[in-house]
């Protein structure tokens, strides 16, 4: 019963039950001033005035109503649950390529129930299709939901499933696969995909949208597309993500997956490929690569699968003031690896040198990102980056600190040794170096 | 025939910041500095429908360009970050407004979104809530019903259409707009007038409002008995509105009276929608006329239908300025995106001939009671046009077809679009929902404004006006400035009242932009007359000027126009040039050569005197010359 009444407390709660409501039917509220209100009984999604019930009446706005001594609440109706009838399927131009769209949450691919506003996911390839007519032309598509969670929720455990999952995808010998993700931790998930499967056949595409598909100046129909394109026409295999280039809805950048990172809170063009260039560009239905250095699709074949994760490995933000007890305390925790993410060239206090030398004695990794996002570590301008490299820092080049600390978590679990560790860190395995920088790369 | 009118009043307030952003809550004043593109989809609603108008828009590959500037706009209007906490100022004016209409505030508020995808709302919905319900407001004895009261956000503003691209203005999304809504008991044009008027005072009583052409806009439902229901979306005056609804109760019984009339000739929906487009582009391979000649060298067809009984009507006049054709063409343009379209009520014409004419019939198999419409563009077009053209034909034997129209500035109206649906209302789970507690009702109530009919009793017993100047000051938007002039300075009230209404209405008339002059500037002019630096003369003159430079005082103003009262000792050498050169005249008729001499004396002195202090003047010098002889 419960479950039925959802979010309501106190006196509404009890009002309701009484007159044995349910939301979804209609009430008639009576105030005892006189005012009368009819309409729908919603679930109250806020942690509101336990004294409210919610209302949508019947032109369509939502009032809250406090329920008083002497106003009458009864119930008059019934509710009726609308029945959803998805558009007809655009017939399918035979001879297309198949795309495989996974899902594993956020908002680029739900709907919203009108009656109480909750956003649903939809990933039927029929819903798809519904939304987003434009795809049946593109490429037939099949989809499949992995997992229906918010990105914040997304563990390395969740980068392992879908990394198997893609992999047997690809068995079925699809020109492409798409991952449809939230957008708050899609870069790290892109990184995490970029190490564990390499020599790809086929790009492997993640999509989000900054504003949900409910609405209609949703970003998701233009990303989707933007992404299904990508991974019939690229000829990259590589992980890589789709999402507006600007403002318009006009161009889909496409971002190599461990390039890139989330740098804005709520704009459409969030996602930006920090010290490199574009992978690709999508415009008018049609890919354009940008970047002459790619790796091209694999062979069948050849597709190597490693999908596993360490999660003994930590990214720490160094600041004035920061108290090198903390990596201390993460060493005891048994830390397997530290990737810092320094001030300037690539630098922490010499504070942090004690701390520093034990985890070198102990075994434990430290690998240097900048803080600055844009440009390359170099630790040997100043004293201090030559006193780090000398207790055994890594300088880590011009690596995003999100992607050090992926590469970190999958290297730890391929290897044991820390030679090995070391080497592989240094080692390009996903792109995630650009050997030089260009004047264009810049905040 | 019974007509029912209901109105929906939509008023800007006049808040620091706009509804859901601190961005200010006012247009932007520079050219647009930045432009992006949007294509708002049309989403389904729960029961996986498409507005059909919005789909087809969608398909035809229309969208939209968005032009801002960095002062008035940032990314909330953009839908580049997701909506601020409901502004709570607007919320205080809402809620004194409901509270002085009677309505019940709800206990809690909760902002929707209503979708709209004509592009005016980046977000392809309006965010709008419901402030209060009931209510009334009486208008000479007559009670009328509030339905509604919501709070919501002003929309973009629509600047061109531009092939298929829309512009919009983003400065005025946001801006908060109280929409007040009564029942349809309305029964004539005068009383629309009427209760716009009285509401229009309550929502200035609070002076919380935005004022000048824009910031209050009307949308007026009228229907006829037996007719169909159509909304005018826009009437900027209030003054417009009694002639809208004029215009529209005789293009409703015009449009039945036509619908009687394809009846008794026996026109049939089912005839009608089984017509077929006939092409006609050889008809017109060597035609005299412009229109066709140019739509076919550019690779287009002539394309025809036959009305069977429509003949002679299409050419009925629905409204000054309006036929039955045009309806028509309006459709046409509307979905098929032509220029217009030719009918044979209207031919020959326009440079086809009565031969063309004849083939055309032949070639559609019309007969004299029929008529024809044919268009001239790419087929496409074409077709889509006609089959609009076939569906308003069919609409016209129901009588009134369900639909949003616009107001031209006589007050006709002409097509927009059609009525949509019932609004498709979601929750905006972004915005949390606001408790309307006791207290805050309580401390809105202690400190309510002055009731219109309050207010127009006090100008009559405290400042001597009239009841007619009363009202006119209540409807005009300078009460704030009358008080403090009043106040300020001795400048007689009935001439303050006079020149902010009269006198300010019949310079807007001719163009001046009164509006545009900032309530100080009004003050400071008003106190330099007090003080005898201008006369009463100058005053449309040094208004018009000031409506042209806002941003300058009076005192730049009179230097600009050369304005300067002539001193008491410089007047009184004219005068006594003045009566020394007509020594005759005053020698002749005494002080009775007041009157000629005055006349005179103005004709020279206009604008440079007080005409009081030189009649003075004059009366006394006449007067002393008399004792003397």
């Amino acid at each position: 019963m419960s479950s039925s009444l959802e979010g309501y407390k106190g006196v509404a709660l009890d009002v309701l039950r009484e007159i044995g409501a349910e939301v979804g039917d209609v009430l008639r509220i009576r105030k005892k001033d006189g005012a009368v209100y009819e309409g729908v009984l919603v679930p109250r999604f806020e942690y509101g005035d336990p004294e409210c019930i919610v209302l949508k009446l019947r032109n369509g706005y939502n009032v809250g109503l406090k329920i008083q001594e002497g106003d009458r609440v009864e119930k008059i109706g019934e509710g009726v649950k609308p029945a959803y009838k998805p558009r007809p399927i655009p017939e399918a131009v035979s001879g297309l390529p198949r795309v495989s769209i996974v899902s594993t949450g956020g908002t680029i691919a739900s709907r919203v129930d009108y009656r109480t506003g909750a956003v649903t996911p939809a990933l039927r390839a029929e819903d798809l299709y519904s939304m987003v007519p434009e795809l049946a032309e593109v490429a037939q598509v099949e989809t499949k939901v992995l997992f229906s969670i918010f990105s914040e929720d997304m563990t390395p455990k969740h980068w392992s499933k879908i990394a198997e999952e893609i992999a047997s995808e690809l068995e079925e010998e699809v020109r492409g696969v798409v991952v449809a993700h939230g957008t708050d931790t899609m870069g790290y998930t892109a990184a995490a995909l970029s190490f564990a499967l390499q020599n790809l056949p086929a790009p492997v595409v993640l999509v989000g949208a900054q504003r949900s598909s409910d609405r209609p100046s949703s970003d998701a129909a233009l990303n989707l597309i933007g992404a299904v394109v990508t991974a019939v026409q690229a000829p990259f295999g590589e992980v890589a993500v789709a999402m507006h280039r600007g403002l318009s809805d006009d161009v889909v950048a496409v971002h190599r997956g461990t390039k890139v990172r989330k740098c804005h809170t709520s704009r459409r063009d969030a996602f930006k490929s920090v010290n490199a260039e574009l992978l690709g560009v999508v415009e008018n239905g049609t890919y354009r690569q940008v970047s002459q250095d790619y790796r091209p699709r694999s062979p069948p074949g050849k597709l190597k699968v490693r999908p596993t994760f360490d999660e003994k490995a930590v990214l720490v933000k160094y600041y004035p003031g920061f108290n090198p007890e903390v990596l201390e305390k993460l060493l005891d925790m048994g830390y397997r690896g530290i990737i810092l993410e320094g001030t300037g060239l690539g630098h922490v206090g010499s504070v942090c040198l004690k701390a520093l030398e034990r985890a070198r004695d102990m075994g434990v990794f430290v690998g240097m990102t900048s803080q600055c996002i844009w440009g390359r570590v170099n630790m040997n301008v100043y004293y201090t980056g030559r006193d780090l490299q000398r207790v055994g820092v890594v300088p880590l080049e011009d690596m995003l600190p999100e992607t050090a600390v992926v590469k970190l978590m999958w290297v730890l679990a391929q290897t044991d040794s820390l030679e090995e560790v070391r080497r592989l860190m240094l080692t390009d395995i996903a792109g995630e170096f650009s050997p030089r920088t260009s004047y264009r790369w810049s905040a | 025939m019974k007509v029912r009118v209901g109105l929906e009043l939509h008023q800007q307030l006049a808040t620091r910041f706009k509804l859901f952003c601190k961005c200010p809550s006012e247009l932007g004043a520079e050219e647009p500095e930045h432009s992006f593109i949007r294509r708002l989809r049309p989403t389904q609603s729960e029961l996986g429908e498409v507005d059909p108008a919005a789909l087809f828009e969608f398909k035809k590959g229309r969208y939209i360009v968005y032009e801002l500037d960095d002062r008035s706009t940032c990314l909330v209007e953009m839908d580049e970050e997701p909506p601020h906490p409901m502004n709570e100022e607007a919320v205080d004016i809402a809620l004194t407004v409901a509270l002085m209409l009677n309505s019940d505030p709800v206990d809690e508020i909760h902002v929707m979104r209503k979708i709209v995808i004509d592009g005016s709302n980046t977000a392809g919905f309006q965010r709008t809530a419901l402030i209060a319900t009931g209510g009334y407001v009486d208008v000479e004895g007559k009670r009328i019903p509030i339905q509604t009261i919501c709070l919501e956000e002003d929309a973009a503003r629509l600047v061109k259409q531009q092939g298929k691209a829309v512009y919009y203005r983003l400065d005025r999304l946001g801006i908060p707009l109280i929409e007040i809504a009564t029942a349809p008991v309305i029964e004539s044009p005068e009383e629309a007038l009427k209760v716009a008027y009285a509401i229009g005072r309550i929502l200035r009583a609070t002076r919380r409002v935005r004022r000048g052409l824009g910031t209050i806009r009307q949308d007026v439902n009228i229907s006829v008995e037996g007719g169909g229901l159509v909304e005018v979306k826009g009437v900027q005056k209030l003054e417009l509105i009694s002639k809208v609804v004029e215009y529209e109760v005789m293009r409703q019984k015009r449009l039945l009276a036509i619908r009687d009339e394809l009846r008794s000739r026996g026109c049939r929906a089912e005839d009608l929608k089984g017509e077929r487009f006939i092409d006609l582009t050889d008809v017109f391979k060597n035609t005299g006329c412009r229109v066709l000649k140019r739509a076919v060298k550019k690779g287009g067809v002539v394309l025809g239908v036959r009305l069977k009984g429509f003949g002679g009507l299409l050419c009925r006049e629905l409204e000054p300025g309006l036929r039955l054709g045009g309806e028509f063409a309006a459709r046409a343009r509307f979905w098929g995106g032509v220029g217009g379209i030719f009918h044979t009520d209207e031919l020959p014409a326009y440079g086809i001939t009565a031969e063309e004419v004849a083939k055309v019939r032949s070639l559609v198999g019309a007969d004299e009671l029929d008529a024809v419409v044919f268009v001239a563009d790419v087929r496409d077009k074409a077709v889509d046009a006609l089959n609009a053209v076939l569906e308003r034909a069919v609409e016209a034997l129901e009588g009134v077809p369900d639909e949003t129209r616009g107001p031209n500035p006589d007050g006709t109206t002409r097509y927009m679009r059609p009525r949509p649906g019932a609004a498709r209302m979601y929750p905006e789970t972004d915005i949390p929902p606001i408790r309307i507690t006791e207290d805050r009702l309580l401390r809105l109530k202690a400190c309510l404004p002055e009731h219109p009919e309050e207010t127009v009793r006090r100008l009559i017993e405290v400042y001597g006006l009239n009841r007619k100047l009363a009202e006119q000051l209540m409807d005009s938007d300078y009460m704030p400035v009358f008080e403090k002039v009043t106040a300020e300075t001795k400048v007689p009230t009935r001439f303050v009242a006079a020149t902010l209404t009269e006198t300010f209405k019949s310079l807007e008339r001719e163009g001046v932009e009164v509006h545009r002059i900032p309530d100080p500037t009004l003050l400071e002019l008003f106190k330099l007359l007090d003080r005898g630096l201008i006369t009463r003369e100058n005053i449309p003159d040094v208004v018009k000027w000031l409506s042209l430079n806002t941003d300058k005082t009076v005192e730049d103003c009179l230097k600009a126009l050369n304005i300067r009262l002539l001193s008491q000792a410089e007047l009184e050498k004219v005068v006594e040039e003045v009566l020394a050169e007509r020594a005759e005249l005053v020698d002749k008729m005494g002080v009775k050569a007041l009157k000629p001499l005055m006349g005179y004396l103005m004709s020279r002195l206009r604008g440079k005197v007080d005409p009081r202090l030189l009649m003075n003047m004059l009366r006394r010098k006449l007067e002393e010359r008399a004792g003397r002889g």
